[in-house]
Protein backbone atom coordinates (compact mmCIF):
# COMPACT_ATOMS: atom_id res chain seq x y z
CA UNK A 1 0.00 0.00 0.00
CA UNK A 2 2.59 2.06 1.08
CA UNK A 3 4.22 1.97 -1.97
CA UNK A 4 1.44 3.89 -4.09
CA UNK A 5 3.19 6.55 -1.74
CA UNK A 6 6.12 6.75 -3.18
CA UNK A 7 6.07 8.28 -7.06
CA UNK A 8 4.40 11.09 -5.07
CA UNK A 9 7.82 11.53 -2.64
CA UNK A 10 9.59 11.00 -5.90
CA UNK A 11 7.70 13.56 -7.65
CA UNK A 12 7.86 16.34 -4.94
CA UNK A 13 12.24 16.04 -5.14
CA UNK A 14 12.25 15.93 -8.52
CA UNK A 15 9.90 19.27 -8.60
CA UNK A 16 12.78 20.62 -6.17
CA UNK A 17 15.31 19.44 -8.60
CA UNK A 18 13.78 20.83 -11.56
CA UNK A 19 13.16 24.06 -9.88
CA UNK A 20 17.33 24.49 -8.79
CA UNK A 21 18.51 22.91 -12.24
CA UNK A 22 16.32 25.48 -13.85
CA UNK A 23 17.40 28.59 -11.41
CA UNK A 24 21.09 27.52 -11.88
CA UNK A 25 20.84 26.90 -15.85
CA UNK A 26 19.76 30.36 -15.91
CA UNK A 27 22.47 31.85 -13.90
CA UNK A 28 25.19 29.99 -16.14
CA UNK A 29 24.01 30.87 -19.15
CA UNK A 30 23.40 34.29 -18.22
CA UNK A 31 26.83 34.77 -16.49
CA UNK A 32 28.62 33.07 -20.07
CA UNK A 33 26.20 34.12 -22.79
CA UNK A 34 24.18 37.26 -21.61
CA UNK A 35 25.30 40.65 -20.22
CA UNK A 36 26.12 40.53 -16.46
CA UNK A 37 27.37 43.72 -14.75
CA UNK A 38 26.25 44.43 -11.86
CA UNK A 39 26.58 47.80 -10.30
CA UNK A 40 25.39 49.45 -6.85
CA UNK A 41 22.85 50.83 -8.29
CA UNK A 42 21.50 48.03 -10.24
CA UNK A 43 21.35 45.89 -6.91
CA UNK A 44 19.70 48.34 -4.15
CA UNK A 45 15.91 47.54 -3.57
CA UNK A 46 13.16 49.14 -6.18
CA UNK A 47 11.71 52.30 -5.06
CA UNK A 48 10.46 54.16 -8.21
CA UNK A 49 13.80 56.21 -8.81
CA UNK A 50 14.37 57.37 -4.81
CA UNK A 51 16.98 55.98 -3.10
CA UNK A 52 15.89 52.93 -0.76
CA UNK A 53 15.58 55.24 2.71
CA UNK A 54 14.85 52.58 5.42
CA UNK A 55 14.09 49.28 6.09
CA UNK A 56 11.76 46.93 4.04
CA UNK A 57 10.93 45.09 6.95
CA UNK A 58 8.31 47.69 8.20
CA UNK A 59 5.36 47.32 10.44
CA UNK A 60 2.38 46.29 8.62
CA UNK A 61 -1.66 46.28 9.20
CA UNK A 62 -2.85 44.13 12.07
CA UNK A 63 -5.59 43.30 10.11
CA UNK A 64 -3.37 40.87 8.15
CA UNK A 65 -3.14 38.59 11.46
CA UNK A 66 -6.59 38.70 11.95
CA UNK A 67 -6.89 37.27 8.91
CA UNK A 68 -4.44 34.71 9.43
CA UNK A 69 -6.38 34.05 12.63
CA UNK A 70 -9.84 33.50 10.83
CA UNK A 71 -7.89 31.27 8.62
CA UNK A 72 -6.98 28.72 11.06
CA UNK A 73 -10.34 28.47 12.49
CA UNK A 74 -12.17 28.00 9.22
CA UNK A 75 -9.49 25.29 7.95
CA UNK A 76 -9.59 23.83 10.80
CA UNK A 77 -13.96 23.83 10.26
CA UNK A 78 -13.08 22.49 6.93
CA UNK A 79 -10.85 19.57 8.07
CA UNK A 80 -13.43 18.69 10.51
CA UNK A 81 -15.85 18.47 7.61
CA UNK A 82 -13.69 15.81 5.42
CA UNK A 83 -14.43 13.34 7.09
CA UNK A 84 -17.64 13.74 8.18
CA UNK A 85 -18.40 14.48 4.41
CA UNK A 86 -16.42 11.20 3.12
CA UNK A 87 -19.10 8.87 5.10
CA UNK A 88 -22.30 11.15 5.14
CA UNK A 89 -23.85 8.65 2.61
CA UNK A 90 -23.55 5.84 5.96
CA UNK A 91 -24.40 7.95 8.69
CA UNK A 92 -27.99 9.14 7.39
CA UNK A 93 -29.39 11.63 9.18
CA UNK A 94 -28.38 11.38 12.73
CA UNK A 95 -24.61 12.40 11.19
CA UNK A 96 -26.38 15.07 9.36
CA UNK A 97 -27.94 16.66 12.28
CA UNK A 98 -24.71 16.05 14.42
CA UNK A 99 -22.86 18.12 12.00
CA UNK A 100 -25.49 20.68 11.72
CA UNK A 101 -25.04 21.76 15.51
CA UNK A 102 -21.56 21.75 15.16
CA UNK A 103 -22.34 24.28 12.14
CA UNK A 104 -24.54 26.49 14.24
CA UNK A 105 -22.37 27.15 16.42
CA UNK A 106 -19.60 27.93 13.90
CA UNK A 107 -21.89 30.13 12.23
CA UNK A 108 -22.36 32.22 15.18
CA UNK A 109 -18.68 33.22 15.49
CA UNK A 110 -18.95 34.20 12.16
CA UNK A 111 -22.17 36.55 12.58
CA UNK A 112 -19.98 37.31 15.53
CA UNK A 113 -16.83 38.28 13.98
CA UNK A 114 -18.91 39.95 10.74
CA UNK A 115 -20.84 42.46 13.39
CA UNK A 116 -17.37 43.19 15.21
CA UNK A 117 -16.27 44.43 11.91
CA UNK A 118 -13.54 41.71 11.45
CA UNK A 119 -13.53 41.39 8.22
CA UNK A 120 -14.04 45.04 6.98
CA UNK A 121 -11.15 46.68 4.88
CA UNK A 122 -12.18 50.40 4.36
CA UNK B 1 12.83 -10.18 -28.98
CA UNK B 2 9.71 -10.92 -26.76
CA UNK B 3 11.94 -12.51 -24.26
CA UNK B 4 14.30 -9.26 -23.84
CA UNK B 5 10.63 -7.20 -23.58
CA UNK B 6 9.53 -9.59 -20.96
CA UNK B 7 13.16 -9.26 -18.49
CA UNK B 8 12.42 -5.48 -19.14
CA UNK B 9 9.09 -5.49 -18.11
CA UNK B 10 10.02 -7.62 -15.09
CA UNK B 11 12.90 -5.34 -13.83
CA UNK B 12 10.72 -2.31 -13.94
CA UNK B 13 7.32 -3.94 -11.98
CA UNK B 14 9.56 -5.86 -9.74
CA UNK B 15 12.79 -4.37 -9.35
CA UNK B 16 13.45 -1.83 -6.74
CA UNK B 17 15.70 0.09 -9.16
CA UNK B 18 13.53 -0.92 -11.77
CA UNK B 19 10.07 0.42 -9.75
CA UNK B 20 12.15 4.23 -9.45
CA UNK B 21 13.55 4.14 -12.94
CA UNK B 22 10.11 3.34 -14.15
CA UNK B 23 8.36 5.92 -11.61
CA UNK B 24 10.83 9.14 -13.23
CA UNK B 25 10.37 8.12 -16.96
CA UNK B 26 6.56 8.41 -15.65
CA UNK B 27 6.79 11.69 -14.01
CA UNK B 28 8.72 13.03 -17.24
CA UNK B 29 6.20 11.76 -19.08
CA UNK B 30 4.34 14.18 -17.16
CA UNK B 31 6.25 16.86 -16.62
CA UNK B 32 7.10 17.61 -20.41
CA UNK B 33 3.57 18.34 -21.74
CA UNK B 34 3.02 19.97 -18.41
CA UNK B 35 5.58 22.53 -19.51
CA UNK B 36 5.07 22.61 -23.03
CA UNK B 37 1.87 23.26 -22.36
CA UNK B 38 2.50 26.52 -19.82
CA UNK B 39 4.38 27.53 -22.65
CA UNK B 40 1.49 27.34 -25.41
CA UNK B 41 -0.42 28.93 -22.78
CA UNK B 42 1.74 32.02 -22.73
CA UNK B 43 1.28 32.28 -26.73
CA UNK B 44 -2.33 31.59 -26.32
CA UNK B 45 -3.11 34.00 -23.75
CA UNK B 46 -1.08 36.87 -26.32
CA UNK B 47 -3.22 35.51 -29.10
CA UNK B 48 -6.54 35.45 -27.15
CA UNK B 49 -6.46 38.52 -25.66
CA UNK B 50 -5.11 40.39 -28.15
CA UNK B 51 -8.27 39.26 -30.57
CA UNK B 52 -10.14 40.10 -27.67
CA UNK B 53 -8.83 43.67 -27.92
CA UNK B 54 -8.57 43.85 -31.63
CA UNK B 55 -4.85 43.03 -32.27
CA UNK B 56 -3.77 40.14 -33.74
CA UNK B 57 -1.19 39.26 -30.82
CA UNK B 58 2.68 37.48 -31.95
CA UNK B 59 2.94 36.88 -35.42
CA UNK B 60 6.79 37.67 -36.14
CA UNK B 61 8.76 34.46 -34.69
CA UNK B 62 8.09 31.27 -36.34
CA UNK B 63 4.86 30.31 -38.62
CA UNK B 64 1.73 32.76 -37.06
CA UNK B 65 4.10 33.36 -33.99
CA UNK B 66 4.58 29.57 -33.10
CA UNK B 67 7.97 29.61 -31.98
CA UNK B 68 7.09 32.46 -29.48
CA UNK B 69 7.01 30.50 -26.61
CA UNK B 70 10.50 29.36 -27.21
CA UNK B 71 12.23 33.39 -27.99
CA UNK B 72 10.90 33.82 -24.99
CA UNK B 73 12.32 31.28 -22.83
CA UNK B 74 15.76 31.95 -24.55
CA UNK B 75 15.66 35.21 -23.51
CA UNK B 76 14.46 34.28 -20.06
CA UNK B 77 18.08 32.09 -20.10
CA UNK B 78 20.25 35.04 -21.16
CA UNK B 79 19.10 37.47 -18.73
CA UNK B 80 20.95 38.38 -16.12
CA UNK B 81 19.73 37.17 -12.69
CA UNK B 82 20.08 39.95 -10.06
CA UNK B 83 21.04 39.22 -6.55
CA UNK B 84 19.59 42.66 -4.45
CA UNK B 85 22.17 43.70 -1.70
CA UNK B 86 19.63 44.11 0.84
CA UNK B 87 17.88 40.76 -0.19
CA UNK B 88 18.50 37.50 2.19
CA UNK B 89 20.31 35.83 -0.80
CA UNK B 90 19.95 32.39 0.85
CA UNK B 91 16.16 32.41 1.16
CA UNK B 92 15.82 34.95 -2.26
CA UNK B 93 16.61 31.97 -4.02
CA UNK B 94 15.00 29.32 -2.06
CA UNK B 95 11.30 30.89 -2.59
CA UNK B 96 10.95 30.24 -6.29
CA UNK B 97 12.14 26.67 -5.78
CA UNK B 98 9.37 26.84 -2.97
CA UNK B 99 6.73 28.23 -5.58
CA UNK B 100 7.60 25.88 -8.59
CA UNK B 101 8.03 22.42 -6.47
CA UNK B 102 3.85 22.38 -5.07
CA UNK B 103 3.04 23.55 -8.48
CA UNK B 104 4.68 20.61 -10.46
CA UNK B 105 4.08 17.91 -7.47
CA UNK B 106 0.36 18.54 -7.19
CA UNK B 107 0.28 16.48 -10.60
CA UNK B 108 1.23 13.00 -9.61
CA UNK B 109 -2.59 12.42 -8.21
CA UNK B 110 -4.38 13.86 -11.43
CA UNK B 111 -6.21 11.34 -13.18
CA UNK B 112 -6.04 11.53 -17.05
CA UNK B 113 -7.75 8.57 -18.28
CA UNK B 114 -9.06 5.27 -15.53
CA UNK B 115 -5.91 4.04 -14.28
CA UNK B 116 -3.83 6.58 -16.20
CA UNK B 117 -2.40 8.35 -12.72
CA UNK B 118 1.18 8.16 -11.51
CA UNK B 119 -0.14 7.78 -8.11
CA UNK B 120 -3.77 6.17 -7.25
CA UNK B 121 -3.89 7.04 -4.07
CA UNK B 122 -6.77 6.63 -1.67
CA UNK B 123 -6.18 10.43 -0.26
CA UNK B 124 -5.98 12.41 -3.78
CA UNK B 125 -8.16 15.18 -3.11
CA UNK B 126 -6.55 15.47 0.40
CA UNK B 127 -3.06 15.42 -1.02
CA UNK B 128 -3.55 18.30 -3.71
CA UNK B 129 -5.41 20.60 -1.14
CA UNK B 130 -2.56 20.38 1.03
CA UNK B 131 0.60 20.47 -1.49
CA UNK B 132 -1.11 23.54 -3.31
CA UNK B 133 -1.89 24.98 -0.24
CA UNK B 134 2.26 24.83 0.56
CA UNK B 135 2.56 27.83 -2.75
CA UNK B 136 2.05 30.90 -0.15
CA UNK B 137 5.39 30.09 1.65
CA UNK B 138 7.41 30.84 -1.11
CA UNK B 139 5.14 33.79 -1.95
CA UNK B 140 6.02 35.27 1.79
CA UNK B 141 9.66 34.16 1.25
CA UNK B 142 9.88 36.01 -1.63
CA UNK B 143 8.69 39.29 -0.27
CA UNK B 144 10.05 38.62 2.64
CA UNK B 145 13.78 37.98 1.41
CA UNK B 146 13.39 41.07 -1.43
CA UNK B 147 14.11 43.39 1.11
CA UNK B 148 11.93 45.92 -0.73
CA UNK B 149 8.37 47.77 0.17
CA UNK B 150 6.72 46.66 -2.87
CA UNK B 151 7.74 43.57 -2.59
CA UNK B 152 7.13 43.10 1.14
CA UNK B 153 3.17 44.83 0.48
CA UNK B 154 2.89 42.54 -2.26
CA UNK B 155 4.12 39.35 0.02
CA UNK B 156 1.66 40.34 2.99
CA UNK B 157 -1.63 40.89 0.27
CA UNK B 158 -0.96 37.44 -1.50
CA UNK B 159 -1.00 35.96 1.36
CA UNK B 160 -4.21 37.30 3.28
CA UNK B 161 -6.06 36.88 -0.49
CA UNK B 162 -4.35 33.01 -1.06
CA UNK B 163 -5.43 31.99 2.43
CA UNK B 164 -9.04 33.40 2.29
CA UNK B 165 -9.72 32.26 -0.96
CA UNK B 166 -8.47 28.57 0.53
CA UNK B 167 -11.44 28.35 2.65
CA UNK B 168 -14.10 28.99 -0.08
CA UNK B 169 -12.39 26.23 -2.43
CA UNK B 170 -11.89 23.78 0.62
CA UNK B 171 -16.02 24.09 1.39
CA UNK B 172 -16.61 23.72 -2.05
CA UNK B 173 -14.43 20.56 -2.46
CA UNK B 174 -16.16 19.42 1.08
CA UNK B 175 -19.65 19.36 -0.98
CA UNK B 176 -17.57 17.02 -3.83
CA UNK B 177 -16.41 14.94 -1.44
CA UNK B 178 -20.21 14.37 0.32
CA UNK B 179 -21.47 13.55 -2.94
CA UNK B 180 -18.99 10.86 -3.85
CA UNK B 181 -17.48 9.89 -0.52
CA UNK B 182 -14.28 9.17 -1.78
CA UNK B 183 -11.47 10.90 -1.91
CA UNK B 184 -9.67 8.83 -4.81
CA UNK B 185 -10.09 11.56 -7.86
CA UNK B 186 -10.93 8.87 -10.19
CA UNK B 187 -13.54 7.16 -8.19
CA UNK B 188 -14.76 11.18 -8.28
CA UNK B 189 -15.37 11.02 -11.87
CA UNK B 190 -16.68 7.43 -12.08
CA UNK B 191 -19.04 8.49 -9.55
CA UNK B 192 -20.10 11.36 -11.60
CA UNK B 193 -20.92 9.11 -14.76
CA UNK B 194 -23.62 6.73 -12.51
CA UNK B 195 -26.00 9.75 -12.44
CA UNK B 196 -29.53 9.00 -13.90
CA UNK B 197 -28.47 10.93 -16.90
CA UNK B 198 -27.24 8.12 -17.67
CA UNK B 199 -23.34 9.50 -17.65
CA UNK B 200 -23.94 12.22 -20.12
CA UNK B 201 -23.50 16.09 -19.18
CA UNK B 202 -26.74 16.06 -17.13
CA UNK B 203 -25.12 13.82 -14.40
CA UNK B 204 -21.80 15.34 -13.81
CA UNK B 205 -21.44 17.22 -10.23
CA UNK B 206 -21.70 20.69 -12.03
CA UNK B 207 -25.60 20.82 -12.40
CA UNK B 208 -26.13 19.96 -8.59
CA UNK B 209 -23.27 21.13 -7.34
CA UNK B 210 -23.06 24.44 -9.44
CA UNK B 211 -22.64 27.50 -6.75
CA UNK B 212 -19.58 25.19 -5.34
CA UNK B 213 -18.49 24.68 -8.97
CA UNK B 214 -18.79 28.63 -9.69
CA UNK B 215 -17.61 29.40 -6.62
CA UNK B 216 -14.38 26.72 -7.05
CA UNK B 217 -13.01 28.41 -9.94
CA UNK B 218 -13.58 31.69 -9.54
CA UNK B 219 -11.36 30.91 -6.31
CA UNK B 220 -9.31 29.55 -8.63
CA UNK B 221 -8.83 32.31 -9.72
CA UNK B 222 -7.86 34.34 -6.56
CA UNK B 223 -5.72 31.19 -5.80
CA UNK B 224 -3.46 31.87 -8.66
CA UNK B 225 -3.12 35.32 -8.54
CA UNK B 226 -4.72 36.07 -12.03
CA UNK B 227 -6.89 39.28 -13.17
CA UNK B 228 -9.16 40.43 -11.94
CA UNK B 229 -7.68 39.44 -8.62
CA UNK B 230 -3.96 40.43 -9.46
CA UNK B 231 -3.98 43.43 -6.93
CA UNK B 232 -1.00 40.64 -5.20
CA UNK B 233 1.29 42.02 -8.74
CA UNK B 234 -0.77 44.87 -9.68
CA UNK B 235 1.80 46.20 -11.67
CA UNK B 236 0.32 49.88 -11.83
CA UNK B 237 0.05 49.67 -8.63
CA UNK B 238 2.97 47.69 -6.41
CA UNK B 239 4.79 47.02 -9.44
CA UNK B 240 4.51 43.29 -9.55
CA UNK B 241 4.72 42.76 -5.80
CA UNK B 242 6.40 40.02 -4.61
CA UNK B 243 8.54 39.32 -7.74
CA UNK B 244 9.92 42.65 -8.14
CA UNK B 245 13.31 42.26 -7.14
CA UNK B 246 13.18 39.17 -9.33
CA UNK B 247 14.65 38.78 -12.64
CA UNK B 248 15.72 36.32 -15.66
CA UNK B 249 15.12 32.76 -14.35
CA UNK B 250 14.75 33.29 -11.08
CA UNK B 251 11.15 35.13 -12.25
CA UNK B 252 10.91 32.82 -15.13
CA UNK B 253 10.01 30.17 -12.07
CA UNK B 254 7.35 31.91 -10.56
CA UNK B 255 5.70 32.75 -13.98
CA UNK B 256 5.97 28.81 -14.67
CA UNK B 257 4.41 28.18 -11.18
CA UNK B 258 1.45 30.84 -12.24
CA UNK B 259 0.97 29.09 -15.28
CA UNK B 260 1.21 25.76 -13.89
CA UNK B 261 -1.39 26.07 -11.26
CA UNK B 262 -3.98 27.86 -13.62
CA UNK B 263 -3.64 24.37 -15.84
CA UNK B 264 -3.80 22.37 -12.34
CA UNK B 265 -6.84 24.37 -11.18
CA UNK B 266 -8.78 23.34 -14.85
CA UNK B 267 -7.55 20.07 -14.26
CA UNK B 268 -9.03 19.98 -11.17
CA UNK B 269 -12.26 21.34 -11.74
CA UNK B 270 -12.54 19.76 -14.88
CA UNK B 271 -12.27 16.16 -12.58
CA UNK B 272 -14.19 17.08 -9.90
CA UNK B 273 -16.95 18.93 -11.55
CA UNK B 274 -16.84 18.72 -15.40
CA UNK B 275 -16.33 14.39 -15.43
CA UNK B 276 -12.88 14.54 -16.41
CA UNK B 277 -12.63 12.19 -19.31
CA UNK B 278 -16.33 11.15 -19.37
CA UNK B 279 -17.97 11.84 -22.45
CA UNK B 280 -21.28 14.46 -22.60
CA UNK B 281 -23.31 12.08 -24.52
CA UNK B 282 -25.00 9.80 -23.35
CA UNK B 283 -22.63 6.39 -22.99
CA UNK B 284 -25.59 4.64 -25.22
CA UNK B 285 -24.30 6.29 -28.23
CA UNK B 286 -21.52 4.72 -30.04
CA UNK B 287 -18.16 5.92 -30.12
CA UNK B 288 -19.26 9.58 -29.22
CA UNK B 289 -20.58 8.41 -25.99
CA UNK B 290 -17.25 6.62 -25.10
CA UNK B 291 -14.77 8.20 -22.61
CA UNK B 292 -11.50 9.60 -23.86
CA UNK B 293 -8.67 11.74 -22.34
CA UNK B 294 -9.92 14.12 -25.69
CA UNK B 295 -12.36 14.51 -23.08
CA UNK B 296 -10.49 15.59 -20.62
CA UNK B 297 -8.18 17.92 -22.78
CA UNK B 298 -10.92 19.81 -24.09
CA UNK B 299 -12.40 20.30 -20.84
CA UNK B 300 -9.21 21.57 -19.83
CA UNK B 301 -8.51 23.60 -22.41
CA UNK B 302 -12.11 25.48 -22.24
CA UNK B 303 -11.37 25.79 -18.57
CA UNK B 304 -8.00 27.81 -19.33
CA UNK B 305 -10.02 30.11 -21.76
CA UNK B 306 -12.18 30.95 -18.89
CA UNK B 307 -9.14 32.09 -17.32
CA UNK B 308 -8.20 34.38 -20.50
CA UNK B 309 -11.57 35.53 -21.27
CA UNK B 310 -12.07 37.03 -17.39
CA UNK B 311 -8.69 38.80 -17.57
CA UNK B 312 -9.72 40.28 -21.33
CA UNK B 313 -12.97 41.23 -19.76
CA UNK B 314 -12.79 42.54 -16.18
CA UNK B 315 -10.89 45.61 -14.37
CA UNK B 316 -8.94 44.94 -11.59
CA UNK B 317 -10.77 44.28 -8.13
CA UNK B 318 -9.80 46.73 -5.27
CA UNK B 319 -8.56 44.66 -2.23
CA UNK B 320 -11.03 45.41 0.11
CA UNK B 321 -13.31 44.30 -2.64
CA UNK B 322 -11.58 41.32 -2.66
CA UNK B 323 -11.95 40.26 0.68
CA UNK B 324 -15.55 41.01 1.19
CA UNK B 325 -16.13 38.49 -1.94
CA UNK B 326 -13.79 36.15 -0.03
CA UNK B 327 -15.11 36.20 2.80
CA UNK B 328 -18.63 37.58 2.95
CA UNK B 329 -20.40 36.17 -0.35
CA UNK B 330 -18.44 33.02 -1.09
CA UNK B 331 -18.11 31.72 2.44
CA UNK B 332 -21.96 31.67 3.41
CA UNK B 333 -23.01 30.48 -0.14
CA UNK B 334 -20.78 27.84 0.24
CA UNK B 335 -21.90 27.00 3.69
CA UNK B 336 -26.09 27.50 2.85
CA UNK B 337 -25.05 25.36 -0.16
CA UNK B 338 -23.05 21.98 1.81
CA UNK B 339 -26.47 22.12 4.01
CA UNK B 340 -28.68 22.14 1.38
CA UNK B 341 -26.99 19.05 -0.05
CA UNK B 342 -26.50 17.35 2.77
CA UNK B 343 -30.10 17.60 3.82
CA UNK B 344 -31.23 16.81 -0.19
CA UNK B 345 -29.21 13.34 0.41
CA UNK B 346 -31.22 12.62 3.65
CA UNK B 347 -34.67 12.60 1.96
CA UNK B 348 -35.71 10.03 -0.66
CA UNK B 349 -35.03 12.30 -3.84
CA UNK B 350 -31.33 11.64 -3.05
CA UNK B 351 -28.98 11.63 -6.56
CA UNK B 352 -26.33 10.27 -5.21
CA UNK B 353 -27.34 6.44 -3.13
Amino acid sequence: MLQNYFPILLFIIIGTVAGAGLMTLGGVFSKLLGTDKPDPEKLSPYECGFEAFEDARIQFDVRYYLVAILFILFDLEVAFLVPWALVLKEIGSFGFFSMLIFLAILVVGFAYEWMKGALEWE
Amino acid sequence: MLDLFKQLMDFLHYNILGMVIYAIIKIVVIMVPLILGVAYMTYAERKVIGYMQIRIGPNRVGFFGLLQPFADVLKLLLKEIIAPSAASKALFFIAPILVLMPALAAWAVMPFFPGVVLADVNVGLLYVMAITSLGVYGIIIAGWASNSKYAFLGAMRAAAQVVSYELAMGFALIGVMMVSGSLNISEIVMQQGRGIAGGSVLSWNWLPLLPLFVVYFIAGLAETNRAPFDVTEGESEIVAGHMIEYSGMSFALFFLAEYMNMILISAMSSVMFLGGWLSPFPASIPFLGAPSFIWWFLKVAFMLFFFLWARATFPRYRYDQLMRLGWKVFIPVTLVWIVLIGAWMQTSFSLWK
